[in-house]
């Protein structure tokens, strides 16, 4: 039975763009060198009667490079548009006295296949959307193909999400073409998704992609679900550093009401959802896991899908290495040696039956 | 004088051994094959062991969707390789590769007698070593 719930979202991810560092996405920018900058941004992940609607933004940030980020996802859209333009600003107006907020990923199923399927692409003003269906070496070269930079850890963290969900999100943002739209520096481009799922998490490792481990990482995630979700791990409380869940109550009226008279929101019910919102304040170091959530009722959310179980069989065996120099005893000096003794006996044998004779 | 059965048979005992015996040092210096496999940003095996005087090809499989490359030297060549510009390496020094995404290479390093009793193998592309792609090869004959 699909589990109802949640979910889920954000992600974010990313890897990028040889060229230079300019503009970033709502998850990370990884530039030529590894170094990243990741911009707190805002995600908002929904779930409402077995379809996730997924809404980020990617901002601008001046320059004139290329850059692009991925995002895995839980399921294939049905649906890339640009988002509404005000409802995360709402969100965060709902929960928070200022502004500034998050970002994160997602993802689920594994496929082995060696070459990236592409699903779907989409125009988003300065963005080009594409959504893939590969594992993690898949979508890696795909990306690498088309002038995506992958940081060092990208080749691990690809794997750990194509391990659940075998679907990402790559979005190439072009900052000239951003410029001569007139967008100016800040500006963000909102990207809706509809995805069906019957399951959920939000994916939150994919936020340390390309940084140091002691690098901090900051996000804010809001959860807007059918009833109040369980969620995997369980969240710090309030006002802690980790994952902490700041606010969890009925989603009001009156903030309902505002999602759904933005573009694209109109899915939003007039009543009966929950609210969770989510600030995230720790190192890329201690974020190796993602967030499940349940909506299910049953407060069962699962661990693999909250990154904590390999969904896979343990590791398939890597290729043993040829033994390494050394090798087995030599037998060429034992046998030199016994075969010079043998001849020496018999020669001296033969010496002395003659002297005999 | 003539030569006598047992003097014969000496010398080509003698003979005898004196060509098994090069035989076997001829063995002793043919060349190793080890496989390295570079996943997920990693060497596998992390820790080669080596025979002093040993030539090892080493035969770098590299799985990942990104760019790898195989250094092996000591302290000093490390330094240099991570503080250097050079990001491609063709085979031509020993022990010094690079290998594409996906790919395989290999290069060939003789480990001398009375070297050191180890050296470090690893990946300077930036950031590759401080995330940890690094191993050891080490030289002794027990």
């Amino acid at each position: 039975m699909a589990r109802r719930g949640i979910v889920g979202l954000l992600a974010l991810l990313v890897v990028v763009v040889l060229g230079a560092a300019p503009a970033l996405a709502c998850g990370g920018l990884v530039g030529p060198g590894g170094t990243v900058q990741l911009a707190r941004t805002t995600t908002l992940a929904s779930y409402h009667q077995g379809v996730e609607h997924y809404l980020t933004s990617f901002t601008y940030s001046g320059g004139g490079a290329k850059f692009g980020s991925i995002v895995p996802l839980p399921g294939v859209p049905t649906d890339v548009r640009k988002g509404g333009e005000w409802t995360l600003q709402r969100l965060i107006r709902e929960t928070q006295p200022q502004l500034e907020a998050a970002a994160a990923p997602v993802a689920f199923a594994a496929d082995a296949r060696s070459k990236a399927e592409v699903l779907l692409t989409a125009r988003v003003d300065a963005l080009d959307i594409t959504v893939l269906r590969g594992g993690g070496k898949a979508v890696g070269d795909w990306a690498r193909e088309r002038g995506f930079g992958l940081s060092v850890d990208a080749p691990a963290v690809l794997d750990f999400y194509a391990a659940r969900s075998p679907i990402f999100m790559a979005a190439s943002f072009d900052a000239r073409t951003a410029s001569a739209r007139g967008q100016r520096l800040g500006d963000g481009t909102p990207i809706q998704l509809t995805i069906p799922t019957a399951d959920a998490w939000v994916p939150l490792r994919i936020l340390g992609l390309g940084h140091q481990p002691s690098d901090a990482i900051q996000a804010d995630l809001y959860l807007l679900t059918d009833r109040r979700p369980a969620l995997l791990p369980e969240p710090a409380a309030a006002g802690q550093p980790g994952v902490a869940l700041e606010r969890s109550q009925p989603a009001s009226e009156l903030l309902l009401a505002d999602l759904r008279a933005d573009k694209g929101m109109s899915w939003v019910p007039a009543s009966g959802m929950w609210l969770s919102y989510l600030r995230i304040d720790t190192t890329a170091g201690r974020l190796f896991h993602d967030l499940a959530v349940d909506t299910s009722g049953r407060g069962s959310p699962s661990p693999v899908a909250a990154g904590l179980v390999d969904p896979t069989e343990p590791l398939r065996p890597l290729p043993a290495p040829t033994p390494p120099a050394g090798g087995p005893a030599p037998v060429w000096p034992w046998l030199a040696a016994a075969l010079a003794g043998a001849t020496i006996a018999t020669v001296v044998a033969l010496r002395a039956r003659a002297r005999a004779s | 004088m003539r030569p006598r059965p047992w003097h014969l048979a000496a010398v080509a005992a003698l003979t005898l051994a004196g060509g098994l015996t090069l035989l076997h040092a001829a063995a002793g210096q043919a060349t190793q094959t080890v496989v390295v496999t570079m996943h997920h940003s990693r060497f596998q095996p992390e820790v080669v062991r080596v025979a002093p005087g040993t030539t090892v090809r080493f035969l770098l499989r590299n799985t990942d969707p990104i760019d790898h490359e195989f250094i092996l030297g000591d302290d000093a060549v490390q330094r240099r390789h991570e503080q250097g510009r050079q990001r491609e390496h063709h085979g031509e020094v020993p022990g010094e590769v690079s290998v594409a995404a996906g790919g395989q290479a290999a290069t060939t390093y003789t480990f001398p007698r009375g070297g050191p009793a180890s050296l470090q193998f690893a990946c300077h592309l930036p950031g590759h070593y401080a995330y940890g792609m690094r191993g050891v090869a080490v030289v002794s004959s027990g």
